[in-house]
């Protein structure tokens, strides 16, 4: 990263994303109550809940690929426009990294890389190919490039992915249940990507069932139960200290094995 | 045999019918392209008309689209797709109202072959396209179209086996093309009826069978592997 800002507990910069009172229904389902959250400028937050306690949808919401029915949301003050050329232009600053990798399956891992910069950033081919090198170098697929992305195995298609991102250059990053998907031996390839990607002062927000990555690379914990944000601590505090009745509970379920 | 083809130019007439399927498949392709955008895209008004066009057209006959061109077309409404000085007017005209005729109509199966072929698509390739910051233009070109051209390839090449042989509708409104050479044929060589039909059915055997085997081709060979 050619980024410099502090590392994380160094202080928090300035409110990057905020989310002010949002609403949103599947149907009958409420899915999101009354989010507030804010996420600061180099902050790491870890988004963890039982499933169907609208951690995913809430992550999605932040680039809108889910719509919300009522509140706010803000990053870096601008709220996010409903549709058109300036959402395309606000999710190009908002990194996304899936479940389900979603490399686009007709190109290379390359073209992965570079087709965001190309058609969206208008880079010349030639520098967007250096960096997108440099990228891949960096989460270790370097030597893949010219492959198909079924050609790879889950994890470094995710680590791919994660290069896709940031070769946008985004001022913060969405991480969809990134290990979900993964086979056991791959995961940590993953994690460590992230958790390099967080010691370099990247603001992510994290949904994930990986406690291990939340201790170790979290500023903050935030736990969701029933779509509505339950609890929210620093790791250390969260993990030792539940306060809610709910995340004893969810705590009490995982930690056990 | 040969004499058959001879007296009636059955080389001349298969040559038109060439001509016709291609014609029509490029003009069908580009128009069932963009219907098939309408069909896809976020304006509501736009699906409608997408949706409208596929339903009227691909529940009316072919016959009548094509007899519609010439008589309601060029006829009622005097669109005139050739020109009057050109020595060769009636033929120019009427193979190219025959050609507006099939595009229009098989557009509408161009269409819903796209749409399965976006069918085969993962959900997750649009939400990368958009959460990258493409617009839905780009995402439409980049990540969507072309892996649905892809896994359209099958029913695409169905829908250029129909159209070939469903050019023998243009002899409705006298393009002289295999049809019409039959047509000749059994009026002035009833002696030899079965060969007529025979010759006919061979010719059209041997224009679609490379068809059906390329495209059996390209799918195996373009599939997007996932």
């Amino acid at each position: 990263m050619t980024d410099t800002r502090e590392s994380p507990g160094s202080g928090l910069g300035a409110p990057l994303v905020v989310l002010e009172d949002v609403n949103k229904h599947f149907g009958d389902l409420h899915v999101l109550k009354d989010i507030n959250l804010t996420v600061h400028e180099g902050e790491v937050v870890v988004v963890i809940g039982p499933s169907g306690s609208g951690k995913s949808t809430l992550c999605r919401t932040i680039n809108r690929l889910e719509s919300y029915e009522s509140g706010r949301i803000t990053i870096h003050g601008d709220e996010l426009p409903s549709e058109g050329k300036a959402l395309a232009k606000l999710r190009a600053d908002v990194g996304m990294v899936f479940q389900s990798f979603n490399l686009f399956s007709h190109k290379t891992i390359l073209e992965n890389v570079t087709m965001g910069p190309i058609k969206v950033r208008k880079k010349k081919s030639a520098e967007a190919k250096a960096r997108a090198m440099e990228l891949l170098k960096r989460v270790g697929v370097d030597h893949q490039a010219e492959k198909y992305p079924a050609q790879l195995s889950g994890g470094q298609q995710q680590r791919v992915a994660i290069a896709r991102s940031l070769a946008m250059d985004p001022t913060v990053m969405l991480f969809d249940e990134p290990t979900s998907a993964l086979d056991p031996e791959m995961i940590n390839e993953v994690l460590d990507v992230m958790t390099q990607l967080a010691k370099s002062g990247m603001t992510m927000i994290v949904v994930t069932h990986e406690m291990g990555f939340a201790r170790k690379a979290a500023d903050r914990v935030v736990f969701m139960s029933d779509g509505a944000i339950v609890e929210e601590n620093t790791p250390e505090e969260f993990f030792t200290n539940p306060q809610s009745h709910r995340a004893k509970d969810f705590l009490g379920k995982i930690l056990t094995h | 045999m040969l004499e058959l083809i001879d007296q009636f130019n059955v080389f001349d007439a298969f040559w038109t019918t060439i001509k016709l399927t291609l014609w029509s498949a490029l003009f069908s392709l580009l128009l069932g392209t963009v219907v098939a955008i309408m069909r896809l895209s976020p304006v509501g008004f736009l699906r409608w008309l997408g949706g409208s066009y596929v339903t009227l057209i691909r529940n009316t006959p072919l016959t009548l689209i094509i007899v519609f061109c010439s008589i309601g077309l060029w006829g009622q409404f005097g669109i005139e797709p050739a020109s009057r000085d050109s020595p060769t007017f009636i033929v120019d005209l009427n193979f190219r109202l025959a050609v507006i005729g099939l595009s229009v109509y098989h557009a509408a199966f161009v269409c819903e072959a796209l749409r399965s072929g976006v069918n085969t698509i993962p959900v997750g390739q649009a939400e990368a396209s958009r959460s990258l910051g493409l617009t839905f233009g780009q995402g439409l070109r980049h990540v969507i179209l072309p892996q649905a051209f892809r896994g359209a390839i099958t029913p695409l090449g169905n829908t250029l086996i129909a159209l070939t042989k469903n050019t023998t509708v243009a002899v409705a409104i006298g393009v002289a093309e295999a049809a019409y050479a039959l047509r000749n044929m059994i009026e002035f060589r009833p002696d030899v009826m079965l060969l007529n039909f025979l010759l006919i059915a061979i010719g059209f055997v041997i224009l679609t069978l490379p068809t059906g085997l390329a495209t059996s081709w390209l799918a195996s060979r373009l599939a997007v592997k996932r």
